[in-house]
């Protein structure tokens, strides 16, 4: 590894976490009153605001439309302060047209689309500051606006990155950790079932490895998981005392 | 824009509250919508600031890069602009949906502030001819409810009020080749000075009489509105017609001076508020969208 050191002789990270530890993860569910369900989470430095409308009747040409199940249209952008260098285009580049197929890939596994035949649910996210795990803080709030909207699914949808240094598993990656240029896996995982919706790896990796690392991004998906329920729990709390006789 | 279908009957009932000064949420024809301010939101920019107002949601980031003055002003910076209508809008903004709303918005914001009388564009340069600052001023629309001018007009203030320009030192070689040192310490930044900096205030047409801050609603019963600019002092930087239909020389004359008014009354509390702000440094509560 180049430079820095991404885990310290005591187990320490560039950011004081230990391996296993996430970074904090804070959202708040019902942002926006015009969409039908909106949230916005922060997981660590890195802030996504997803948007969900629908489902409703297919824009455009009805021929996209699917007889059997509704369509999952995703949009996934960047503002273009989110990163350290200001970004030309907030959306429509290559990175970000392969950011929406995966997340469309992602709650097609998810939501119950069978029950909405001919329709369309309108899923966009929005990076606001960039600090690595772009996915994974948009799966998660992508998650929290569908269970605003009233979207039935099968499960939450968490994601999360792990990494790999020194034979340690890392979870939650940093954009430090990320650009360092070690292993980065993303993974995103129905709970109750333990089944996978997502996962990719780009980098190199020894077979052998690849256990313990997709292990250890299932914990930290579990993790979350538990803190997404919380968020929905809460909000749900608040919105009855609201509207109690 | 988010669409609303506004019936002849809801036209009246509209039309006939602007005339007796009262409007469908009991304000008045001047009076602004609940308006909520927070400054230094994303952490990733040199300056940001947050807006809501009423259901309008406006995220303004400014971010300060060296660049080359344009020839015909050696001595002075620039900034630019740019207008992202997100899809998280409304769905119509999807894919280039929003493009060309975009285009408009910045294309008038460029005219209303960059120039030297809003923005002291010469504290931008660095070395006149070679190198200035260029401000990207981009701003982000998450939610449109209307009167989008002067949301964004009053999130940019607030931002380039939070604006931190980093010093820089230039040292000299041999040679005469300058070279660019910025400081590494970042409490030693430049401010900009936003006094002069005006806002937007977009006054629609209603009937007889014009209303500030309009709704959807209310923009859905107006033929034409009128964007004036104005600065703390009341001075008018800029006025423009926009919309479809056409308005007669008085009511414009009546208008600008109501927009004068009102943007002159509007400038004290806002600036107050970011003076408020700062000043609590470190203490403050952050909230941004958590709140």
């Amino acid at each position: 590894m180049a430079g820095l050191e991404l885990l310290s002789d005591q187990g320490y990270r560039l950011d004081g976490r230990k391996a296993t530890e996430l970074r904090k993860v804070q959202a708040r569910t019902s942002v926006f009153a015009q969409a039908d369900g909106s949230a916005y989470l922060e997981q660590g430095n890195t802030k996504a605001l997803a948007v969900v409308y629908g489902p409703h009747e297919t824009r455009g040409s009805r021929s996209k439309s699917l007889h059997d199940r509704a369509v999952i249209n995703c949009q996934f952008s960047m503002a273009t302060f989110s990163t350290a260098e200001r970004k030309r285009r907030p959306h429509g580049d290559r990175k970000s047209s392969e950011m929406s197929l995966h997340l469309k890939q992602t709650f097609e596994a998810a939501v119950l689309t069978e029950l909405y035949p001919r329709s369309q649910i309108d899923i966009y996210v929005k990076i606001l500051q960039a600090d690595g795990g772009n996915y994974s803080a948009c799966v998660n709030a992508a998650t929290l606006a569908l269970v605003d909207a009233g979207i039935p699914m099968r499960d939450y949808v968490c994601a999360c990155t792990a990494g790999f240094v020194e034979d340690t598993p890392l979870a939650d990656l940093c954009h430090a950790e990320e650009s360092g240029g070690g292993t980065s896996l993303a993974l995103a995982l129905l709970p109750r079932s333990g089944n996978i919706a997502l996962l990719q790896m780009d980098a190199r990796l020894h077979q052998d490895h690849l256990d313990a690392l997709i292990e250890a991004a299932m914990t930290a998906c579990k993790g979350l998981s538990k803190v997404l329920d919380d968020v929905v729990r809460q909000h749900l709390e608040e919105v009855s005392v609201l509207t109690r006789d | 824009m988010a669409a609303v279908q506004v019936s002849e009957a809801e036209k009246v009932y509209i039309m006939h509250g602007v005339r007796d000064d009262l409007r469908l949420d009991g304000r008045g024809c001047e009076d602004y919508r609940h308006m909520e301010i927070e400054t230094d939101v994303v952490s990733n920019t040199d300056g940001s600031a947050k807006i809501s107002l009423g259901h309008t949601d406006v995220l303004v980031g400014v971010k300060a890069e060296i660049g080359k003055p344009r020839a015909m002003v050696p001595d002075e910076g620039y900034l630019e602009f740019f207008v992202d209508c997100s899809a998280n809008a409304t769905p119509e903004f999807e894919g280039r949906g929003g493009e060309e709303l975009g285009v408009e918005l910045s294309n008038t914001l460029y005219k209303v502030f960059n120039n030297r009388h809003s923005v002291d564009l010469r504290s931008l340069c660095i070395c006149p001819g070679e190198n200035c600052w260029v401000l990207y001023v981009d701003v982000l629309l998450l939610q449109c409810d209307g009167n989008l001018f002067d949301a964004i007009s009053i999130a940019i203030k607030a931002a380039l009020f939070n604006t931190r320009i980093p010093k820089v030192h230039i040292s000299e070689d041999e040679e005469g080749v300058k070279e660019i040192e910025l400081s590494d310490d970042p409490y030693d930044c430049m401010r900009l000075n936003v006094e002069n900096v005006p806002c937007i205030v977009t006054l629609c047409k209603v009937g007889h009489r014009h209303v500030v801050d309009a709704t959807l609603q209310e923009k859905a019963c107006s033929v034409a509105s009128l964007l004036i600019s104005v600065t703390h002092r009341g001075t008018v930087t800029c006025v423009r017609k926009m919309g479809g239909g056409s308005l007669d020389p008085e009511s414009i004359f009546e208008m600008t001076e109501a927009g004068k008014r009102v943007g002159k009354a509007l400038h004290a509390p806002l600036m107050e508020l970011l003076q408020k702000e700062e000043s609590l440094g470190k203490k403050r509560q952050k909230v941004g969208f958590l709140g």
